[in-house]
């Protein structure tokens, strides 16, 4: 079937609010969709019915498609992705994108295998190109860039064979923008064909639990590494973090060894933050890393080791043990 | 009585410590040139798994997809108590993406049976997809519950725990059959059974016995047991679906990841170093 070169985006939403991985999702959309010569189309799969649609034409959004069904009222997996794979196949969208949370995760690879397609997972950046093999020149194709292997290589992905291109994209990647509130957005209702024989997971309870540490919307983040895991250390990465006002981060091998929680993890695997000040104590930067945490305004890497890689997206670098350089910080910002 | 568990395990390259020289020309991973690991969220679904059989009574068995080396996790997996092992190798899987893996996986689900549960981890840490857990449950037409951090009850007939998600925890409840992924938040993986390692410490696959004949030299290895091993054919597979032919995504660029010349602006590890760098945050407003 020949495809449209539309962008389809999955929307996630939550207690009835579209999740702003999916805002984030449409704002890209947008771009893809002008360089393909096609339109963005949302898909919303809901129990009950959701007000918030009618927003999503200022994220440039030109059509919804809006499925219905008390089944769909909780995310469950066979549910969804029936109802969505068939929306798929009906407007064949060229380009199909899903935020890489829980429910992106477990929603894509399911799609992917029904429609037989090509998914790339987590990805950083989207743009259109063109991909030649073997002679062939495939024009106006999904470039997908994620980070692999570690995080030590970028890999672009392609899938110029297969239709939709899938991916999931990472939150917090992608710029959210509001073009103007005032576009309007066409909602298509469409029939649920689901049976009850369709439910196979059963949602008992949802528990919420509030993220204790907000590494989001931190203006200042102390973050520790394997450099800084020892008590003394950690207490001082606490200490700088409460003075200054901002919040504790973490790299994965730290929340791997339990020394903090997982909602402390900046990186590929983690947040990806955006403060004004990222303090990095005793990070050596890996790329997994420093791909969640690259762009912030300002970066201090402390480390004992000259020549660990944090030190290259650093602004300001100090050599030295965390132990030692934390309390001087500590103490400098206290006096001033 | 008791269930069916059938638990995917891979053998992954440390990323942790990964040179230049691992990378091959055309972007594939050169895993030789690698330590080789369990991969770690496999162990805890082989740890729930375990615990499931020593609860209800039943059979594990661990299937790997990889090459004959892979063998070591099918050992690591018969040391923590696992019944049967299966190691799925074959040079047309190589090149597979998730989609290629997933179709061989499902054909070896089938060819070993019954199953109520299919336990594999949430994601292995060379590719961090997660994605093959999740297709192979669509290829086998049966439920799936991703991101399990706690598996609260299993009965004859059903499986409730919970989920973890960017909100909170989801507590969930299937029938059987289902696929599960599991993160490292369910449980400790237990040690080897140092009875285990001595009655297995010595299997190894067919193919690895066809070439290497030194194990004749050692008396306790006369007696090792051997590894089952498929290939294409055990299973009933299509070769147009495995491998790269099967693949869909194509590595189109891979770019090292250069470091950039370094900016940084040296601060002295001095009281007056770090005094001076706290003023000019202040004075641009950064802090304070």
């Amino acid at each position: 079937m020949q495809s449209s070169h539309n962008v389809m985006v999955f929307i996630e939403h939550h207690d009835n609010r579209v999740a702003e991985i999916s805002k984030e999702l449409l704002s890209r959309a947008s771009d893809l969709a002008r360089d393909l010569g096609g339109e963005v189309e949302a898909v919303v799969l809901t129990g009950e019915e959701m007000e918030e649609i009618q927003d999503l034409g200022r994220y440039g959004c030109s059509r919804v498609y809006c499925v219905q069904d008390k089944r769909l009222a909780n995310y469950t997996s066979v549910p969804y992705s029936k109802a969505l794979g068939k929306v798929v196949r009906n407007y064949t969208p060229h380009v199909l994108l899903f935020g890489a949370t829980t429910m992106g995760r477990d929603l894509a690879p399911r799609i992917a295998s029904e429609l037989n397609c090509g998914l790339t997972a987590d990805c950083t950046e989207l743009e259109i190109g063109n991909h030649k093999i073997k002679g062939k020149i495939y024009e106006n194709i999904l470039l997908q860039r994620r980070p692999a292997f570690g995080g030590n290589i970028i890999a672009t992905i392609v899938s110029p064979e297969s239709k939709p291109s899938m991916a999931t994209v990472r939150e917090g990647v992608m710029k959210k923008q509001e073009l103007d509130e005032k576009l309007q957005v066409e909602v298509v209702n469409l029939e649920s064909d689901l049976t009850d024989q369709d439910v196979l997971s059963e949602v008992l309870e949802i528990q919420k639990v509030e993220k204790k540490v907000d590494l989001k919307s931190a203006k200042i983040i102390v973050a520790a590494g394997m450099g800084a895991v020892d008590e003394k250390s950690l207490n001082m990465v606490r200490e700088l973090a409460h003075v200054l006002g901002g919040e504790v981060g973490a790299s994965r091998p730290v929340v791997d060894g339990g020394y903090l929680d997982k909602d402390h993890q900046v990186g590929q695997t983690g947040t990806t933050v955006r403060p004004v000040l990222y303090i990095a104590c005793g990070i050596s930067g890996q790329v997994q890393h420093r791909a969640g945490m690259g762009e912030a305004h300002r970066i201090i890497a402390i480390n004992s080791d000259p020549n660990a890689p944090i030190f290259d997206c650093a602004h300001y670098g100090i050599v030295g043990d965390v132990n030692q350089v934390l309390p001087k910080m500590i103490q400098a910002y206290k006096e001033n | 009585m008791g269930l069916n568990i059938i638990v995917l395990v891979k053998q992954v390259p440390d990323t942790q410590n990964i040179t230049q020289e691992a990378m091959k020309p055309d972007g594939t991973v050169n895993r030789d040139a690698l330590p080789a690991i369990f991969n770690p969220e496999d162990l805890h679904a082989l740890e729930e798994a375990i615990k499931i059989k020593e609860t209800l009574g039943g059979m594990v068995t661990v299937i790997t997809m990889g090459p004959p080396k892979a063998v070591e996790v099918l050992k690591e997996s018969m040391y923590r108590g696992s019944d049967d092992v299966i190691l799925l190798s074959d040079k047309k899987f190589a090149g597979a993406d998730t989609l290629a893996t997933s179709y061989a996986l499902k054909c070896a689900v089938q060819t070993v049976g019954e199953f109520d549960l299919v336990l594999c981890g949430g994601q292995a840490i060379d590719g961090d997809t997660g994605q093959v857990g999740p297709q192979l449950s669509e290829k086998l037409n049966i439920n799936q519950l991703t991101s399990i951090c706690d598996i609260r009850e299993v009965t004859e007939s059903e499986i409730i725990g919970f989920r973890a998600t960017e909100q909170g925890y989801e507590k969930v409840k299937s029938g059987f059959p289902a696929l599960l992924t599991v993160s490292s938040e369910a449980n400790e993986p237990r040690s080897p059974s140092a009875k285990k390692v001595m009655a297995y410490k010595n299997i190894q696959c067919s193919e690895q016995q066809a070439y290497d004949e030194s194990y004749l030299d050692n008396k306790c290895a006369r007696d090792a047991m051997i590894v089952k091993q498929w290939n294409i054919d055990s299973i009933g597979a299509d070769p147009e679906k495995c491998g790269l032919s099967g693949s869909w995504t194509q590595v189109k660029k891979i770019e090292n990841v250069v470091l950039a010349a370094s900016e940084a602006k040296q601060i002295e590890n001095s009281d007056e170093g770090i005094s001076s760098l706290i003023k000019e945050l202040t004075q641009e407003h950064i802090i304070g």
